[in-house]
């Protein structure tokens, strides 16, 4: 058992790789009002990390989606509106930085093409049903 | 069938679909996340020294008439290292450097100046990394180009190597 303490030990050194400066303090704690926390939450599902660029700021352990975090909940804390502080990311960030798209320009065809693509292929397999009726 | 070629449509568009798949597999992809700040004002901060025996740093202190860059770094970062020398060329070509540290620790903040040199003018400590955020920056280390009125004018992400000097000189009178 002896000989395995050192390497055990050995074992825990990536601990020290961590980034060892200090996380916001909103970062990890919820708000007290659970309907503000709920709020944070849903917003925090809808951001993108931008240290970690897949995941949610919900998700991530990034030091900066620990910012971001910290961010929303001071924010939704301080009264403001999610879709405020999701214009406020992007408004820093470009789209990119929100997982949910709005309704405008090019985007338009993110929303669109499903039901278009759908219209189209009814159109296209209406001489079937016709045949079979 | 009055119109043979609609047939091949639904193949047509999904070998496009298919098309941007493989290209997107292709294409190597720009991981960098730009700012959207450029062109705009520097947001209001006000951030104390990051160490003893430098200057805290507000973005009142930029933008008096004097275009100067803004060098996001942190003493864990080992690219801010790296660009440690270019930042001393670009002083001694009489550039003025403004410093943020990132979750930083004042002793580590001191450690790191001692052993790359001190380029700033002023550092301040941007401990939960607030400022970061205003400023739509994504990591360190990153430097911006701050106009004589305090607009950002230009954003460089990642280390600063030699080949960039002389670019950021040229950016920095261009704005003169």
């Amino acid at each position: 058992m002896r000989k395995f303490v050192p390497i055990l030990l050995m074992l825990t050194a990536p601990v020290w790789a961590q980034g060892s400066g200090p996380t916001p303090a909103m970062a990890n704690r919820q708000l007290a009002d659970p309907s503000k926390e709920a709020e944070a939450m849903r917003l925090m599902h809808s951001l993108r990390c931008i240290q970690c660029q897949g995941q949610s700021i919900a998700d991530s352990d990034a030091s900066m989606a620990a910012t971001m975090r910290a961010e929303v909940r001071q924010q939704i804390s301080a009264g403001q509106k999610p879709e405020a502080i999701r214009a406020w990311m992007i408004k820093r960030y470009g789209e990119w930085v929100s997982f949910e798209p709005d309704f405008k320009g090019a985007r338009l065809l993110l929303w669109l093409t499903p039901l278009i693509l759908l219209l189209a292929s009814l159109w296209l397999a209406r001489g079937l049903f016709r045949r079979r009726t | 069938m009055k119109r043979p070629w609609l047939l091949w449509a639904p193949l047509a568009v999904t070998a496009c679909i298919g098309g941007l798949a493989a290209y997107g597999l292709v294409v190597p992809k720009d991981e960098q996340v730009r700012s959207a700040m450029i062109g705009q004002k520097l947001p209001e901060f006000a951030l104390p020294p990051a160490t003893q025996g430098v200057l805290p740093l507000s973005n009142t202190d930029m933008g008096d008439g004097k275009p100067r860059l803004l060098n996001i770094f942190a003493s864990w970062c080992i690219p801010c290292k790296a660009e440690a020398p270019h930042l001393e060329a670009l002083k001694a070509a009489g550039v003025e450097i403004d410093g943020i540290a990132i979750r930083d620790r004042p002793e580590d903040v001191a450690a790191f100046l001692d052993e790359f040199g001190n380029p700033y003018r002023r550092i301040g400590s941007d401990s939960e990394m607030a400022v970061q955020l205003k400023l739509g920056s994504s990591g360190v280390p990153e430097t911006y180009v701050i106009g004589a009125d305090g607009t950002i004018l230009f954003q460089h992400i990642g280390d600063i190597r030699a080949e960039h000097v002389p670019m950021l000189i040229e950016k920095l009178k261009s704005t003169t």
